[in-house]
């Protein structure tokens, strides 16, 4: 294996160790009723070979689950002098810089597993709609800190579209 | 109907300013034109069957019976039935007007401001400063009324101000006072050309009025500003005819009757022919329309931005104003190849609401030319082309590759790129980013960095393998992709270093949401916002 790709050689802030448990469930619960439901047909035709079908899916979202929690700690971002540098992925590493000037929105979503390990994600909105840079499992007072701090910066270098 | 016929005397051109700050009401014979005409042609078809009653009344005939008028008729209701039927169209006649009377437009220095709605009120605004294009179109019928239909694209989705429908004359010049106020000259210069109809007699009036109407019919287009722009680019009839004939739906026209022809001849069942038939209507209604589009297609350069014309039953045109244009492409399918045609599309921050086709002219800002078309269209969106970036303008048209200025894809990128890899390559040029890729179909998108939303890099497993990775610009949405694979890891970390501090620099200094003031500023002291506006 080859290098792994790092644009700038920096820190990381990375994200609460606690959203390894909300990736986990939702992980868990997502591939359960995945499987579940491919293999209802194999249920009802009573197809034996039809149970591949979600013994492969089993196997893919087993790996998934092990991968969780190196997948979490792949998620960092920084804030540099003019952009915010999001990155995350460990096999496909994905890096965005998103502009202070170009944030038209800051959002904070909280879903139940969220709330019961006080974390929150947050979603910048660009005008462009494949930006979509979501930092998930932050903790929910350094969310709302990050959002006045990420809010007052685009305020401050508004550009027009 | 009576309902909102066009009376004589209403105002084809505009004496006053319509873009004075106060609420101005629509044309006349909007009801009619929105719609009003399904309610007309309904109307038509009673009266037509109601005749036949009638004369058989009067005349005396053979009763054929079953049919409720007669039945009415014959049973005594005819007073009652004749009553509800003027109460209708009573109600109707006075829910137009009513609509119309309340649907009321103003202009003022900051924004744009609609109101409309009887029961339900809406009330619509867009800031000036955020426009990306003024477009009038005119729809058939509209043309006939002398009426257009001016739309304010505002950036968003389906965030058009509309004003349906304006007078003719009116909506070119409330075009070029809203342009004139978002252009950032706040002094605009009231008076238009507006020719006085006033001290007339009767008779002169209705001769001007229909000379103006047959000289917008047939030249809708013209501009009563004082110099009217002249497209930089002509179609050719055989040009744009070949090109729909060599795009990629014949090739599938092709495939589809030659699987019916097989299937016909093996199975000997004819049956296969009807199957056809639908796919042949579509084909031509796809093709006409097609043409009809594009072939009085026109570009121009006007102060304010630039003017794509289209149309030839029912026409629009549009103005972009500078620094509204996301990102453009050139595109040379296989086929255009030997004719050496090219396409140019842009991403827009406005769409609107209509799809399809529509959705297409309003992207496609040059459905068919040569390369010598393609370069002054580009030159033409792109204020940023200089002598020297035209030459790599030139060699991310057609070039083949290799070392000419751009940054390509390493020789290891062929496992990726079998064909295009010398080819597939960035490079930058003031506030211009150009991709260029694609051997078999090529392509050239060009980003202006100020308009650049966000940077990606990206790589994955096998691209890591090849040492190899992706970069993304992100621009609003549209029909323009500026992504480039396979290139070399550290040529796309470079890259995408260095364009986001290059976007973030050009962004700040970019001036042009307001793209008349970057040369007056200078010298006089910029507006103050939210003083004329005022009420």
């Amino acid at each position: 294996m080859t290098e792994k790709l790092e644009p700038v050689v920096t820190e990381w802030r990375r994200v609460s160790p606690k959203y390894v448990v909300v990736d986990l469930v939702g992980t868990l619960v997502f591939g359960v009723v995945a499987v579940a439901a491919t293999s209802l047909p194999a249920v009802f035709s009573h197809n034996g070979y039809l149970f591949a079908i979600p013994a492969a899916l089993a196997v893919v979202f087993l790996v998934a689950l092990i991968l969780v929690p190196r997948r979490v700690r792949s998620i960092g971002y920084q804030l540099r002098q003019d952009d915010l540098l999001f990155r995350r992925g460990l096999m496909f590493q994905r890096f965005v810089s998103v502009p202070y000037g170009r944030m038209q929105l800051v959002d904070i979503n909280r879903g139940p597993l969220d709330r019961a390990v006080g974390l929150s994600e947050l979603r910048f909105v660009t005008a462009a709609a494949a930006t979509g840079v979501a930092i998930p499992g932050l903790v929910a007072a350094d969310a709302e800190e990050l959002r006045d701090q990420l809010v007052a910066l685009a305020e401050s270098r508004r550009a027009g579209l | 109907m009576s309902s909102g016929a066009p009376r004589a005397a209403e105002p084809i051109s505009t004496g006053f300013r319509l873009a004075d700050g106060q609420w101005h009401r629509l044309h006349p014979a909007t009801p009619l034109l929105r719609g009003g005409i399904a309610f007309v042609a309904i109307v038509g078809i009673v009266l037509v069957n109601l005749r036949d009653v009638l004369i058989q009344l009067v005349l005396g005939g053979p009763d054929f019976g079953g049919d409720p008028v007669q039945w009415i008729v014959d049973n005594g209701f005819a007073a009652s039935a004749l009553g509800v039927v003027v109460l209708g169209l009573l109600l109707f006649t006075t829910g137009f007007y009513v609509s119309w009377r309340m649907h009321t437009f103003r202009i003022t220095d900051e924004l744009v401001e609609v109101r409309s709605g009887v029961l339900f009120r809406t009330n619509r605004r867009g800031r000036l400063d955020r426009i990306q294009g003024v477009n009038i179109t005119r729809p058939l019928l509209a043309r006939v009324f002398g009426a257009a239909k001016l739309e304010v694209n505002v950036a968003g989705h389906d965030a058009n101000v509309q004003l349906s429908y304006l007078g003719s004359a009116a909506a070119d010049e409330l075009r070029r006072e809203i342009l004139l106020l978002a252009s950032g000259t706040q002094s605009a210069a009231g008076a238009g050309a507006a020719p006085a109809l006033a001290g007339q007699s009767a008779g002169d009036r209705a001769r001007v009025i229909i000379e103006q109407r047959t000289r917008e019919f047939f030249a809708p287009e013209l501009d009563p500003d004082a110099a009217p722009p002249e497209s930089v680019v002509q179609m050719h009839l055989g040009r744009l005819i070949g090109s729909i004939v060599l795009s990629g739906f014949t090739v599938v026209i092709l495939i589809v009757i030659a699987a019916v022809i097989v299937a016909v001849s093996i199975t000997h069942e004819f049956f296969f022919l009807f199957t056809f038939v639908p796919g042949i209507i579509g084909m031509g209604s796809y093709y006409v329309s097609k043409f009809t589009r594009s072939v009085r297609y026109s570009i121009a350069a006007t102060p304010d931005g630039v003017r794509v014309g289209y149309g030839l039953l029912s026409t629009s045109n549009e103005t972009l104003p500078p620094g509204r244009i996301h990102a453009v492409q050139a595109r040379q399918p296989l086929l255009w190849r030997p004719a050496g045609w090219w396409e140019v599309t842009i991403n827009r921050a406005a769409t609107s609401r209509s799809s399809g086709s529509e959705r297409q002219a309003q992207t496609t800002i040059l459905p068919v030319g040569n390369l010598a078309d393609a370069r002054k269209v580009l030159e033409l969106v792109l204020p940023g082309i200089h002598a020297e970036s035209g030459e790599l303008l030139d060699r991310g048209l057609t070039s083949k590759g290799g070392d000419d200025g751009f940054v390509n894809s390493p020789p290891r990128a062929v496992l990726l790129r079998w064909f295009s890899w010398r080819r597939n390559g960035f490079a930058t040029s003031g506030d211009l980013v150009l991709l260029r890729r694609g051997f078999v179909r090529r392509e050239l998108v060009i980003v202006p960095l100020p308009r650049v939303q966000s940077l990606e890099l990206r790589q994955g497993p096998l691209l890591r393998r090849l040492r190899l990775a992706s970069v993304r610009l992100h621009t609003v949405s549209g029909p323009v992709d500026a992504y480039l694979g396979a290139l070399d890891t550290a040529d796309a970390t470079r890259f995408f270093g260095e364009t986001g501090d290059a976007a973030v620099r050009a962004a700040a200094a970019d001036t042009s949401h307001r793209w008349r003031t970057s040369s007056a500023a200078a010298a006089a002291q910029p507006p103050v916002p939210g003083t004329a506006a005022a009420r």
